[in-house]
């Protein structure tokens, strides 16, 4: 924390990355690699896409950022953190600084919207009425204020994105993940929620969405992180 | 709280009022989903097994405490038989037994029965109204043992055979009663055996079906830790809803047994006028496992909770690293 502010500076460039890869390959077990020599930086409050055909590691390479996986070889930084032998204390502890929306969105079915968007508050051990105004107040803002005490099945597609982001922001997150976050929706609504992003991004939050939708993407002048057999393009 | 409200009430006044939230809205709900048919199933396997172990418990407690009365009467009772014979007089050698038995250090006291209670012990077998008076029956003295100094009943045997050979012989009582106690501390030992095994049976069940809940909720397990639960959150989670069944499952258990044992006690009662029930009540008193008994059973319902909690934990500790 010390040496991130000792670094900061207006000019974003000089600031620490929020994420940086270096070299970085992965491969699944004795499979093939599925990511070769990927090396890139995501700076602080910028918003980049991820795109690239299906299969090519999208996933992959969000789920290494996640630290759900380890690299093979090569060296990922997290929040100026390398992570190869990081505790589990200091994981959690950087998982807390982000936020992530899974393309399947992962909502807790036995749990009502209201407690999945307020997960994150409450695993960091808070007490229900400390944080019940913020999750009620982003619930309506993600236009789910009717809907905050029905369960996840019964909400359609397009509540459980919102749900799934609404959660992703709840702990305003220094870094925030989405896999395909519009895969789901109709266009029109897969604008309303890339605003969404952007406004978010706009308050300070590194956006890295992943997508295959080119329609999207161009209606956002963003630096795009181009996927292809394993190997990392940035363009833009 | 009235603060709060004075200084809440003109801000809600001017602002446009907000949709209040539903009561119903559940907010805490556990994070570990219950009320799945596997739990019932555990829940149950649980109440079986402290059942048998507190079943076990008690009837060890019965044993225990018969014992233990058994042992407190044969350490304070010996006999002298003294047997009629031709051309002896029986008042003589019961006289001159009684005195052999005095001289020897850590008898308390000696009282000799009469001839007519000599007779009455014989009524059981011969039947009352008899004239015995033909009949050589032997003669009986019981000795009254002293705590100390401890009495040295070899050496009073070999002094009776010594001075009065085939006439007096010397009864300790010792011989078949011990063997009694020995077979009564095997039964402790083994019940006590039997309770530890169930226990441990309860851990491993609890063990199994801990690692069965997090495969099926590996999805929650997950989610949980991408929003930044650490391990010890969701240890936690899952000992609260484990604990929770391994009570239930106690209680039950506990109960059952609780009333099980009431139910004897109440069969026994019922029985203790016909001849069987005399001889239950000389083997286990009166099927009564008294405060410790029920103590104890509370207690195997409670270790069988604290186990099921603490298991489950290590068993998420383990599984998750």
């Amino acid at each position: 924390m010390g040496e991130r502010a000792k670094t900061g500076s207006l000019l974003s460039g000089a600031e620490e990355p929020v994420v940086q890869f270096e070299n970085v390959g992965m491969r699944y077990g004795l499979g093939p690699e599925v990511l070769s020599d990927v090396s890139f930086r995501i700076q602080p409050r910028s918003f980049q896409f991820l795109t690239g055909p299906s299969g090519a590691g999208k996933t992959t390479l969000l789920r290494l950022i996640l630290l759900s996986v380890r690299p093979t070889r090569g060296l990922v930084s997290v929040f100026g953190e390398e992570v190869s032998g990081i505790s589990s204390e200091a994981l959690t502890g950087l998982r807390r600084r982000m936020g992530v929306v899974f393309q399947d969105f992962r909502l807790l079915d036995h749990l009502t919207t209201y407690e999945n968007v307020a997960l994150p508050l409450r695993v960091q051990g808070r007490a229900e009425t400390s944080y019940r105004a913020e999750v009620v107040e982003l619930l309506r803002w993600v236009g789910l204020g009717e809907r905050m005490h029905v369960l996840p099945p019964l909400l359609s597609g397009g509540e459980k994105q919102r749900a799934a982001i609404a959660r992703a922001l709840i702990a305003r997150p220094e870094l925030l993940l989405a896999d395909e976050p519009t895969g789901n929706v109709d266009p029109g609504l897969g604008r309303r929620l890339l605003r969404l992003f952007v406004e978010l991004n706009k308050l300070g939050t590194s956006v890295i969405i992943a997508t295959h939708d080119y329609g999207l993407m161009d209606l956002v002048d963003a630096r795009r992180m181009v996927l292809g057999q394993g190997r990392l393009q940035i363009e833009g | 709280m009235a603060e709060t409200a004075t200084t809440q009430a003109p801000r809600a006044a001017s602002a446009a009022p907000e949709p209040a939230l539903p009561p119903t809205l559940r907010r805490n709900a556990p994070l570990v989903p219950t009320d799945s048919a596997a739990s019932r199933s555990l829940a149950a396997v649980i109440a079986i097994l402290t059942f048998l172990a507190a079943l076990c418990a008690g009837a060890a407690e019965i044993v225990a405490s018969s014992a233990s009365q058994w042992q407190g009467a044969v350490t304070q009772e010996a006999t002298i038989q003294v047997r009629p014979g031709p051309g002896r007089d029986l008042d003589a050698d019961i006289a001159r037994a009684e005195a052999i038995a005095k001289a020897e250090p850590g008898i308390a006291a000696t009282r000799v029965f009469s001839k007519a209670e000599a007779e009455r012990l014989l009524e059981p077998w011969l039947g009352a109204g008899l004239d015995l008076s033909d009949l050589p029956v032997p003669r009986l003295i019981t000795l009254k043992l002293a705590d100390s100094p401890v009495p040295d009943l070899k050496h009073l045997r070999g002094t009776l055979a010594a001075a009065m050979p085939g006439v007096a012989s010397l009864d300790d009582h010792a011989l078949w009663l011990q063997r009694l106690s020995t077979m009564a501390n095997t039964f402790v030992g083994v019940g006590i055996g039997i309770v530890a095994l169930v226990l441990v049976a309860t851990g491993l069940a609890v063990a199994f079906a801990t690692r069965g809940a997090m495969a099926g909720n590996k999805e929650v397990v997950e989610v949980l830790h991408f929003v930044g639960a650490d391990d010890d959150f969701i240890a936690r989670a899952f000992q609260r809803r484990f604990f929770g069944l391994g009570l239930r499952g106690g209680v039950i258990g506990a109960g059952l047994a609780l009333a099980a044992f009431g139910l004897a006690g109440l069969v026994a009662r019922a029985w203790r006028s016909g001849p069987a029930g005399e001889e239950i009540e000389a083997l286990f008193g009166a099927f009564h496992i008294g405060w410790r008994g029920y103590a104890s059973v509370l207690l195997i319902g409670v270790i069988a909770s604290v186990v099921t909690g603490i298991v489950s934990r290590l068993t998420v500790r383990r599984f998750l690293a």
